[in-house]
């Protein structure tokens, strides 16, 4: 029998239909893709290769193709600056002249900090590196605020540094590679921000909605906001350095708080990253978690009874042993060297180095626990 | 017209217009202000799926279609698959309505796409909203819309082109 003969021969599935079901598999497919993204994660991982690799390929192609228009705008910068030279020097020079008046106040100022911060015994932060940036691509849409910069991991930028312009604050890096990085707009909606209002010390979460003025959530207190204050990061959380310039606070026309972004006062065309590792970042926490906890002080009302106490002179250090999550071999020892010299401990509880290495930890205690604090001071 | 003796060939119809909106999708991302002011972002690939699915049904189209999306979401850094899936949507929506839409003046097509379009944004905006638990603002959704909207002449432009190329969908 031939095909034709076949009475299946002629079935043949409408066009339409087949469409319609590559259609709904490929969108199954891209609703699957969607729902797994983790774009705001604070991870590296999350970022994902694809876009890593997409962005390494649009630096180039940004680079080159915005550079026709940062050659127009030079030019006409230049021939700008040759027409109105004369109005300019005079602008700069009264400028200058206030500039002076302001430079001696600041640096009264900076005496009498360093004064106060020597008496106070106040720990300052150290100053902060940076590498400077240009940007390459920018987009602006309602639900993806952000902007790629020509540098990368190879200048030691990592995701959650932040992002200045000559102005202010512009965003965090959530992105990077090996020469370009991707920047997270303050004023994209997944971007949360913790600040401050200068003039009240209030805080707030800087929350981006798409649009160019972000708003202020989470404001607490009687009237902690005016028109017109000053809002700084507040340094909150370890992301971001306490007192980076963000913006003003204005009333919006939805009667909410909102922010004009300092850094909207011009182009956003080069930018600092601040190479910003916060304490919480640089802290070992995994030597901190290993601190044991100090032993009981005697005579405090949670001890056990006297009479329990004789039974269990290895009691306490059993007790004091289940922080170091040891197993139950490990335990039995450790106990040893705790119950040697139990009081002077109280005074200087660093007994866990030493569980470590138990034989001489017990010949010589005194001197080992004077040497320790400096070293967990200086960590 | 060249090719109404002819099949039509993928690369004409989805391949040509395809790279034609990545370009001008990267155009438009590079951070470049007049007077002030910047560039718009428009949707340019709207218009191409909603044309792609007016032409003909075709079983490539969804694939350029998701393709497109995933290039805007890479290129604007937004949640990877926000929109592919408001394309698709767009496009399933157009390819549902295919009947409706036959033989339907230029004003009238500019009105379904339109609706479309506001089915896409509206997508968007619900998955946003419930992906970052904050509203994003309707007033900048609202002007890339609108910017959207106004590229009709180019889905236009493609559907005329292509409507009647392929001899087999005459």
């Amino acid at each position: 029998m031939s095909l034709r003969d076949n009475p299946l021969g002629e079935l043949k599935v409408p066009l339409t239909w087949t469409a319609g079901i590559v259609f709904i598999v490929v969108l199954i497919a891209t609703v699957a893709i969607l729902l797994s993204d983790r774009r705001e994660a604070f991870e590296t991982d999350a970022y994902g290769r694809t876009r890593t690799a997409t962005d390494k390929a649009l630096e180039p192609v940004g680079n080159v193709l915005s550079a026709p228009g940062r050659w127009t705008g030079a030019g006409f910068e230049t021939v700008r600056g040759y027409f109105f030279a004369v109005s300019e020097n005079r602008r700069l020079k009264a400028e200058l002249k206030e500039m002076r008046q302001w430079r001696d106040v600041a640096i009264a100022l900076r005496d009498n900090n360093e004064r106060y911060r020597a008496l106070l015994g106040l720990k300052t932060d150290p100053p902060i590196p940076m590498v400077a940036a240009r940007i390459v691509t920018d987009s602006r849409g309602p639900f993806a605020n952000s902007r790629l910069a020509n540098i990368g991991s190879e200048a030691g930028v990592k995701i959650g540094h932040p992002v200045m312009s000559e102005n202010g604050l512009v965003g965090r890096v959530v992105g990077v590679t090996d020469g370009v990085s991707r920047v997270l707009m303050l004023t994209d909606v997944a971007s949360r921000t913790p600040v401050m209002i200068d003039r009240t010390n209030a805080r707030a979460i800087l929350a981006g909605d798409g649009g160019p003025n972000p708003r202020l959530e989470y404001l607490r207190g009687q009237e902690p906001v005016r028109d017109g204050d000053r809002v700084l990061t507040s340094g909150d959380g370890g992301v971001f350095p306490r007192g980076l310039p963000v913006g003003r606070a204005v009333k919006g026309l939805d009667g909410r708080w909102r922010v004009v972004l300092a850094s909207d006062r011009a182009p956003i065309d080069y930018v600092r990253i601040l190479l910003f590792e916060d304490f919480t970042q640089l802290a070992n926490r995994s030597a901190l978690d290993r601190t044991a906890a100090p032993p009981p002080t005697p005579g405090a009302p949670t001890l056990p009874p006297p009479e329990a106490a004789p039974a269990t002179t290895g009691a306490p250090p059993a007790a004091a042993a289940p922080p170091a999550t040891t197993t139950a071999a490990p335990a039995t020892t450790t106990p040893a060297p705790k119950t040697t010299a139990p009081a002077p401990k109280t005074a200087a509880p660093t007994p866990t180095p030493k569980a470590a290495a138990p034989a001489p930890s017990p010949a010589a205690p005194a001197p080992k626990t004077s040497a320790t604090p400096p070293a967990g001071a200086g960590r | 017209m060249s090719g109404g003796a002819r099949s039509l060939e993928p690369w004409r119809w989805l391949g040509v217009p395809m790279l034609q909106v990545m370009a001008a999708t990267l155009l438009f991302a590079l951070p470049i202000r007049l007077w002030g002011h910047g560039l718009p972002e428009p949707v340019f690939a709207l218009p191409v799926a909603f044309a792609w699915a007016v032409i003909r049904p075709s079983m490539l189209a969804p694939f350029c279609v998701a393709i497109l999306g995933f290039f805007l979401d890479l290129v604007w850094g937004g949640p990877l698959g926000l929109w592919a899936v408001c394309l698709l949507i767009a496009y399933g929506g157009a390819l549902g309505g295919r009947a409706f839409m036959a033989g339907q003046g230029r004003a009238a097509m500019w009105g379904w796409y339109g609706v479309l379009a506001t089915l896409a944004f509206g997508a968007g905006y619900l998955f946003v909203m419930l992906d970052v638990h904050g509203m994003p603002s309707p007033l900048s959704v609202f002007w890339q819309f609108l910017a959207t909207v106004i590229l009709y002449p180019f889905a236009d432009r493609l559907i005329e082109r292509f409507e009647d190329a392929d001899v087999r969908f005459r």
